[in-house]
């Protein structure tokens, strides 16, 4: 017996013009449409908007801070939180919420830099890897699966070890870290694209490979490489409160929200605001790169979304 | 891997031997002790005389107390090991039951409560967390004593007491990110096609959840269970500092802070194997449950 | 035909979706006796999987209401309890999906997945449930049935696969077969003995089948009669021979006229333009309007068309039916 299908206009264009779909799935990235997307999920949008916040008080704050934040008042010390201190002074007198404020710069701009060079080297190894295979990806995938082998804190803590501590050398011990972390990204979105109609036709009429990088597998690629990102600049937040705590990582008197917490863990009994509100901070500010990665991911990555439309079938 | 190990702590600047006598310090002794050490000697040979000693077992000596790195690792090792296990069990417990039931009731109060817990306790700063339950259950409350280690035959409840703050910490912080797991993985399960073959055949409810859902489900939480343990046994470093916990991330964090190399190269070693073994232990209990992977 | 086996009546299904409400069945009524085999054609969307699904309860009750009532043997399958409708399902209605690759659970051995279905139904002890599978897998053409009972699906290709489908859609000697796309994934050789299976074991249990497709060859060669729905409705339906011979609905022409013609000199293959509707948004008037080649009445745009009579039953005494404005030259 024969069988003959009916004409399946659902189903029959995938399997006849996979090109053209996927021509049109080749996307620039629509920022406008995730904007408005995003806005439309509330606790992505308020996570954003707390972020550019926190960004914008570390930007100006010298000006924003009460007071200056190694300015030690001797008559002040441990004292609760008031109006004249809202987070309480430490034992030195220096007011909480000032040395908070401008913790927000040190840890944003170490998260920041941390993430930035992740991204750029671990981007770079994975776009290397994946759009040329063979050798070069399972030279440099090999080493990435080594650095990936040692434990996150570790590592960072035996780079700072060779390094030294401070701020610098902080962010390029996190960045060590999540280096594997992006190559691997984008390698697989790399994989995933380079094979697509689009690719190969434009590779088939001479384009170089700079432009077939550029113009058609990073835009492809960017989507989880973006919310990989968000999600980044969380730990990122979290491993330099982490290192600082530790003592390894920024020096006082700056003020960072880790090396406070390490400090007033000593007064911990007697003044509890002094760890309280660093911490506070650490955590909110964690939290906002989390919920921020999750709306975007759920704008960016067309698998879930379908998924979620596809829920009641 | 062990070039990696050894590259990374050999750059570690300043002079260890110089460090390590302090102001007991005379040429005499440190031609010595350079000597002894083996640091007189070419970089590649140091390594491999390093790598060929660490494969009998043989981490080298502590410039800082003399005792054989091994014997100090062996000394932490079942601290670290204690408290990571406890963790990932109370992750665990955690986890399967919240993550089920958000997957079974999605969007329900009982789902967003779940997950915005487990949003909280991702983004918490575990020390931070260590911090507040300390000053509430050492301090005010005074239930738990704040730290420290007793052996569990030595005294098996103050065992008890000094482990819980430590692991439900770490516990709280994987058992988030597990929570997520499972929920999304039942929630993939639960829409499954041979799920609704089962109901079909006219199973009773339970054994479709069972069998047809939780099971399958649960299969990818063995290898996310690996990974978290992996990473619990790094990641109580910072934990242990607060807790007074005598393992292995005191101990490195110790010996950076002396510039101890043969001890923190010997206990990133021990972190690095640790993290390849649960990797083939993972691999090899996953070829046994999942009989797609079997051949 | 005084008592059928399945009687659907007016069977209404409305899906809650991101896009809002949708009308995926709207009002499907018709009878399936004993021992026949019915047909239900229609393109993807035309709402064939989800009225079938409804009636065994096998929607997501969060999204999905059901209305109109399903009487099997008497008893309405849309309003019983759920322990009830537990127990129909397996020795009431058996059902195959459309998947082999999917359909059976990967981790757990076939004959696992034949004895819980058999012991779900009834005392019956662990080795004579799996002597009842082997039976079984022997009687849909397995070889080594013993064997394949400790194989897990991955081992088995997706014939085999879904002869295990059907054999657990058998296992209770059900009253009612359903078969949801059951031989689309499957190539033409396998697909055409396993019809042959379904029809001697039809013949043997005297089964009602329903048999989901959109492969009109498939219809021809099993099917008593023939429902086309388009839209969530039944356009068009009656005997084999008078749909597929006499289609009077123009959509029912528009399929036949997408057959790929064999013999013929390979022009171009007639296609039905457009797509069908959104059930989200689903035109008033005809729901074929929209893409009708025909339109030859004012009310089509309007007026949603009655299924009626439009041929005098031929076959069996059975009537042919179709919802349409537009029939040449039939009653009217």
């Amino acid at each position: 017996m024969t069988g003959a299908p009916l004409p399946e206009p659902a189903a029959s264009p995938t399997a006849t013009d996979a090109g053209v779909r996927s021509t049109q799935r080749a996307p620039r990235p629509r920022w406008r449409e995730t904007l408005g997307l995003l806005a439309r999920n509330p606790t992505a949008a308020i996570a954003a908007a707390v972020l550019v916040l926190l960004v914008l008080m570390a930007v100006f704050d010298e000006t924003v801070a009460p007071d200056g934040p190694n300015e030690i008042s001797v008559d002040d010390r441990l004292q609760a939180p008031s109006w004249a201190h809202p987070f309480g002074t430490d034992d030195l007198g220096r007011d909480i919420l000032s040395r908070v404020v401008l913790g927000a710069g040190v840890s944003l701009r170490v998260g920041f830099l941390a993430v930035a060079f992740a991204l750029v080297v671990g981007a770079l190894v994975g776009l290397l890897a994946g759009f040329y295979g063979r050798w070069v990806d399972d030279v440099l995938m090999r080493f990435m699966d080594v650095l990936f082998a040692f434990p996150a804190v570790l590592l960072a803590i035996a780079v700072l070890a060779v390094r030294g501590p401070g701020a610098g050398n902080t962010a390029l011990a996190i960045g060590i870290v999540y280096v594997p972390v992006f190559a691997r990204v984008t390698r697989a979105s790399v994989l995933g694209v380079r094979e697509e109609v689009y690719v190969r036709a434009s590779r088939s009429v001479g384009a170089s490979d700079w432009r077939l990088l550029t113009r058609h597998v990073l835009p492809n690629a960017a989507p989880p490489i973006i919310v990989q990102t968000s999600i980044s600049l969380a730990f990122a937040v979290l491993a330099e409160a982490a290192l600082s705590f530790l003592g390894l990582g920024t020096q006082p008197p700056n003020p960072s929200w880790g090396l406070m917490l390490a400090e007033g863990r000593g007064f911990i009994d007697i003044a509890w605001w002094l760890a309280f509100f660093p911490g506070m901070a650490i955590f909110l500010t964690v939290l906002c790169f989390n919920l921020l990665g999750d709306g975007l991911r759920d704008v960016l990555d067309p698998r879930q979304r379908t998924l979620m439309a596809g829920g009641g079938r | 891997m062990s070039v990696v190990v050894f590259a990374l702590v050999q750059l570690v600047p300043g002079d260890p031997i110089r460090l390590a006598l302090g102001t007991r310090f005379d040429q005499e002794t440190y031609d010595a002790l350079l000597a002894r050490s083996g640091l007189d000697q070419p970089l590649v040979q140091q390594y491999l005389t390093w790598a060929g000693r660490a494969v009998t077992g043989d981490l080298g000596v502590s410039f800082r107390s003399g005792e054989t790195v091994t014997s100090l690792i062996a000394e932490r090792l079942p601290a670290t090991l204690t408290l990571a296990l406890a963790s990932i069990l109370v992750a665990l417990l955690i986890a399967v039951p919240l993550g089920t039931i958000s997957a079974l009731r999605p969007r329900s109060l009982v789902d967003r409560v779940a997950t915005v817990l487990s949003q909280i306790g991702i983004s918490v700063p575990e020390f931070w967390m260590a911090i507040v339950l300390i000053l509430v259950f050492a301090g005010t409350l005074g239930w738990l004593p704040s730290g420290g280690y007793v052996g569990l035959t030595e005294d098996p409840a103050g065992w008890a007491q000094r482990l819980l703050l430590p692991a439900v910490v770490t516990g709280v912080v994987s058992g988030s990110v597990i929570t997520r797991f499972v929920r999304s993985s039942v929630l993939e399960a639960l829409g499954a096609d041979h799920v609704r073959t089962a109901q079909a055949k006219g199973l009773p409810r339970r054994q479709v959840f069972t069998w047809h859902v939780l099971r399958n489900a649960l299969l990818p939480l063995v290898t996310v269970t690996g990974v978290q343990l992996a990473y619990l046994l790094s990641g109580v470093v910072v934990v242990e500092i607060v807790f007074s916990w005598p393992g292995l991330g005191q101990l490195a964090l110790q010996a950076v802070q002396a510039r101890d190399y043969p001890v923190l190269q010997g206990a990133i070693l021990l972190f690095a194997v640790t993290f390849l073994v649960i990797n083939l232990v993972v691999d090899l209990l996953y070829t046994a449950i999942d009989p797609r992977i079997r051949r | 035909m005084t008592a059928p086996l399945l009687e659907v009546e007016d069977l209404r299904v409305r899906l809650r979706t991101p896009r809002g409400p949708a009308a995926v069945v709207n009002g499907l009524s018709y009878t399936v006796g004993r021992g026949e085999t019915v047909a239900v054609v229609g393109e993807s969307g035309s709402g064939k999987s989800v009225s079938v699904l409804a009636l065994l309860g096998l929607l997501p009750e969060r999204v999905a209401t059901v209305t109109g009532s399903a009487r099997l043997d008497g008893e309405d399958l849309l309003t019983m309890s759920p322990e009830r409708l537990r127990q129909v399902r397996g020795p009431g209605v058996g059902m195959v999906f459309q998947d082999p690759m999917t359909s059976l659970n990967p981790v757990l051995t076939v004959g696992r997945q034949l004895v819980e279905g058999i012991r779900a139904h009834g005392e019956v002890s662990k080795a004579a449930a799996r002597e009842r599978a082997a039976g079984l897998l022997a009687e849909v053409g397995l070889p080594d049935p013993q064997g394949a009972l400790d194989r897990y699906p991955h081992e088995l290709s997706g014939g085999m696969r879904q002869r295990v489908v059907i054999a657990i859609a058998l296992a209770n000697s059900p009253a009612l077969l359903i078969a949801d796309e059951a031989t689309t994934a499957l190539d033409v050789t396998v697909q055409a003995q396993i019809l042959d299976l379904v029809e001697s074991l039809q013949a043997d249990h005297g089964t009602g089948v329903i048999w989901i497709t959109h492969d009109l060859g498939v219809v021809a060669g099993i099917a008593d009669r023939v429902l086309v729905m388009y839209g969530g409705r039944c356009v068009e339906d009656g005997t084999v021979d008078d749909v597929l011979e006499r289609p009077a609905h123009p959509y029912t022409r528009g399929l036949l006229g997408a057959l790929p013609d064999l013999a013929g000199d390979g022009g171009d293959l007639a296609t039905i333009p457009g797509t069908p509707p959104a059930p989200t948004d689903l035109p008033g008037g005809c729901v074929f309007w929209p893409r009708c080649p025909v339109r030859g009445d004012a009310r089509c745009e309007t007026e949603q068309p009655p299924l009626q009579v439009v041929g005098a039953g031929l076959s069996k005494g059975l009537p042919h039916r179709a919802a349409t404005w537009c029939t040449e030259g039939s009653a009217r």
